[in-house]
């Protein structure tokens, strides 16, 4: 913010004057909050739609200083909104809601929230909203001050095989990287560092930019990703590699949060709504692995995931709720399946949002990552019948195992898209890391009971979607460890295969995402995973049919996993780039 | 007692009853305190606001479990847009039918929706017509000289 509230130095901030920017479609509310506001000195713009406020503050860039939105508005889910705030403004989001319940709570945060306010707010609450602004300010200018460090932090990470440290190793690092610099640096932050590093104006990273930074990432190999490398393929002469060190950071982070949202939500059931996802369908039946277990409605297939309006490539959106059926021949080619998740993948360009992916519709949480699993058989789990669940009792014993899998794919997509409210960067840019298919230890296990199956589901291996990648090679060997999988419900016996079957697996998704390129939309095939397994060429899933797979994945598993999630995934692991949303 | 001492107490009594019959609760307090001579009759628009906001949601929710084939989870959203909604004045009764009616809408239970959305278009109107009366109050108050006391 060059607003004149702080000090080059940051020392000093004077929270009179922030520039407040309220969104509710409640107008009782609006007419509240910001006669509040007003009391506590600030600057007050009030919207009563999503999107009116997202033009607000792509016409003024540095317009506004904060965002308070409400989660519930008829045009777009705030969560969403959250998302796009955070990625093309970089601004600080409050969110708030009548409702108060834990897991909305944790959703915003997840999406990037600095705050969730309870209705009613009282002044109080908003008197000191300026910190985060101000916190963030700071973290900005240590941002820059730290390339540097940042770097050495990464290349230390990258490659090393990142046994559930938990999310944020990266960010955590960083951090602390950033404290020790920060303390080094003690003179004016401008000069430190590169001839850029002055706090300069804020890089907005508009959709193009960050279509071109998804784009080099992938081509680069997430793994093995660098600013450096990366500035140099984007190939934008005035952007330099503190800004872009800076965003992959955030992009990282937000990689790690659909992953943690899409396990979640997953396990919660997958349910397709009626999200447009379906459509966008982006395809690519990461089925491997995850079987979504869908507690509630697997029929849904889908993951409401991703709207992917947008991102949805094309994709045939088929259609996720339930049908199962729909893929046919799944599997390697690429088939639409579409699971409601809408992977990233390189499509991002396509979207026409940031990343953000249709509309993660609010109500239905639960990010749809259903489907990954790999060639289960048929079983109906509970809805959705669909092998995929049975996959999921694997995913609670796979946790441990994901280590090794390599589910690659998997696991970004459903981070991917499963956001809910996410704007599911549906465009993501086919997150899957192409070189890097190494084990998805991450998320995946904790949270996803069923996603998770990844291991033996790895193979399943998304289903392709039209568009190009998606290799189903890998499938044969999940069929394999599908039946071994299948006598023991969850047990991980079929790890051992799977992991082979990892190896084999390319993911796919990994590297056809890179030939998707744009196109690539892995989207978790929800429920419909199984039809798609059943459509794998390779795979045999007749042999799947195993009722007692089907039984049900205990859920206080998968509440477990849900949870451990967050520490399993470690995203340099992750080879999915998320194109589409992050949350910087 | 003079008029607007005798206006006050009516006033104040009124007032307190609102409280202590769960019409209004601490929220519509401190809308008073937002209240200030830039904005005079805040109380009074967001209180408007309200109303409208909350006949719309009503007559949604009506229309919405008309059909032959319900869409609970429409219905559960207005319901929970009305929350929101009775929170910002403080409407407390409302808001607690409002709990209780989206359980039902969970529960894809028509009658008890149907009973929700009877109880909470009673309660509404109730919280209209009291608050409309204790605006006029306030109202007179002011005509015959006099200030409106604070709670």
């Amino acid at each position: 913010m060059e607003n004149g509230f702080s000090s080059p130095r940051n020392d000093t901030f004077n929270p009179a004057g922030l520039r407040v920017l309220v969104v509710d479609d409640d107008l009782a509310w609006l007419k509240i909050l910001e006669k509040m506001l007003k009391k506590c000195s600030y600057e007050v713009t009030t919207c009563g739609l999503a999107r009116d406020a997202l033009s607000l503050l792509r016409e003024r860039k540095d317009g506004y200083d904060i965002v308070i939105s409400d989660v519930n508005m008829p045009d777009m889910d705030g969560f969403k909104l959250l998302e796009h705030v955070g990625l093309e403004m970089d601004l600080p989001v409050i969110m708030m809601s009548v409702d108060g319940e834990t897991s909305r709570v944790m959703k915003g945060v997840q999406h990037g929230a600095c705050d969730y306010l309870l209705k009613p707010i009282r002044m109080k609450e908003l008197r000191n909203i300026w910190q985060h602004v101000f916190r963030k300010k700071i973290h900005e200018v240590r941002d820059i001050e730290n390339i540097e460090g940042f770097e050495s932090i990464h290349m230390t990470r990258s490659g090393s095989d990142q046994s559930v440290d938990g999310p944020l190793l990266t960010g955590e690092d960083l951090t602390s990287v950033r404290k020790r610099k920060d303390a080094e640096n003690r003179h004016d932050d401008r000069d430190c560092g590169d001839a850029s590093s002055t706090k300069k104006a804020r890089v907005v990273w508009s959709i193009d930019l960050h279509q071109k930074f998804v784009k080099a990432v992938n081509q680069i190999g997430f793994d093995k990703v660098g600013p450096k490398k990366i500035l140099d393929l984007m190939n934008v002469p005035w952007l330099t590699r503190e800004n872009v060190a800076s965003h992959l950071q955030k992009y990282r982070l937000y990689l790690t949060r659909l992953q943690k949202d899409e396990l979640k939500t997953s396990v919660g059931g997958i349910k397709q709504k009626d999200s447009p996802s379906k459509d966008s369908a982006a395809s690519f039946g990461i089925q491997n692995s995850i079987t979504v277990h869908h507690h509630n409605d697997v029929s849904n297939g889908g993951y409401r995931f991703s709207r992917s309006n947008s991102v949805v490539q094309n994709v045939d959106a088929k259609s996720l709720e339930g049908d199962v059926k729909g893929i046919d021949t799944i599997p390697v080619t690429g088939h639409k399946r579409v699971l409601t998740v809408d992977i990233p993948n390189s499509h991002k360009a396509r979207c026409s949002q940031i990343g953000f992916n249709g509309s993660f519709v609010p109500g239905h949480s639960d990010v749809n990552f259903t489907s990954f699993d790999s060639a289960i058989p048929t079983q109906p789990w509970s809805e959705v019948s669909e092998t995929q669940f049975q996959h999921e009792h694997k995913p609670l014993r796979l946790e441990n195992d994901f280590t090794q899998l390599p589910l690659p794919g998997p696991r970004h997509h459903i981070q991917v898209d499963c956001i809910q409210s996410g704007p599911s960067a549906s465009s993501k840019p086919s997150v899957v890391d192409k070189d890097n298919l190494k084990p998805f230890d991450c998320t995946y296990k904790s949270n996803y009971p069923n996603a998770i199956p990844i291991g033996s589901a790895v193979d399943t291996f998304p289903v392709q979607t039209t568009s190009p990648i998606v290799n189903h090679q890998p499938f044969e060997p999940i069929a394999r460890t599908t039946s071994s999988m299948k006598s023991q419900g969850l047990n991980l016996s079929c790890i051992p295969d799977l992991e082979a079957a990892q190896r084999n697996i390319n993911w796919g998704v990994g590297s056809s995402l890179t030939s998707l390129d744009e196109d690539l939309q892995l989207c978790w095939l929800q429920g419909d995973c199984f039809a798609m397994n059943l459509g794998l060429q390779d795979i045999n899933f007749s042999e799947y049919n195993d009722p007692a797979l089907n039984s049900e994945v205990p859920f206080h598993l998968y509440d477990t996993m849900r949870f451990d999630y967050e520490h399993y995934y470690d995203p340099t692991e992750c080879p999915i780039i998320d194109q589409g949303l992050f949350i910087a | 007692m003079d008029v607007v001492s005798q206006l006050q107490k009516q006033f104040i009594d009124f007032s307190s009853s609102l409280y202590r019959e769960g019409y209004v609760d601490d929220q519509f307090s401190q809308l008073h305190k937002l209240q200030d001579e830039s904005s005079p009759d805040f109380v009074v628009e967001v209180a408007s606001l309200f109303f409208d906001d909350a006949e719309k949601l009503i007559n949604s929710m009506a229309r919405a479990l008309e059909q032959p084939c319900v869409d609970f989870k429409q219905v559960d959203s207005h319901v929970h847009q009305l929350k929101g909604s009775s929170s910002s004045i403080g409407a407390l009764r409302v808001k607690n039918v409002c709990i209780a009616f989206r359980s039902f809408c969970d529960a894809q239970n028509r009658e008890g929706c149907m009973r929700c959305l009877q109880q909470v278009s009673h309660e509404y109107t109730m919280l209209k017509s009291k608050l409309q009366t204790l605006f006029r109050m306030e109202q007179q108050i002011l005509a015959a000289g006099g200030s409106v006391p604070l709670e």
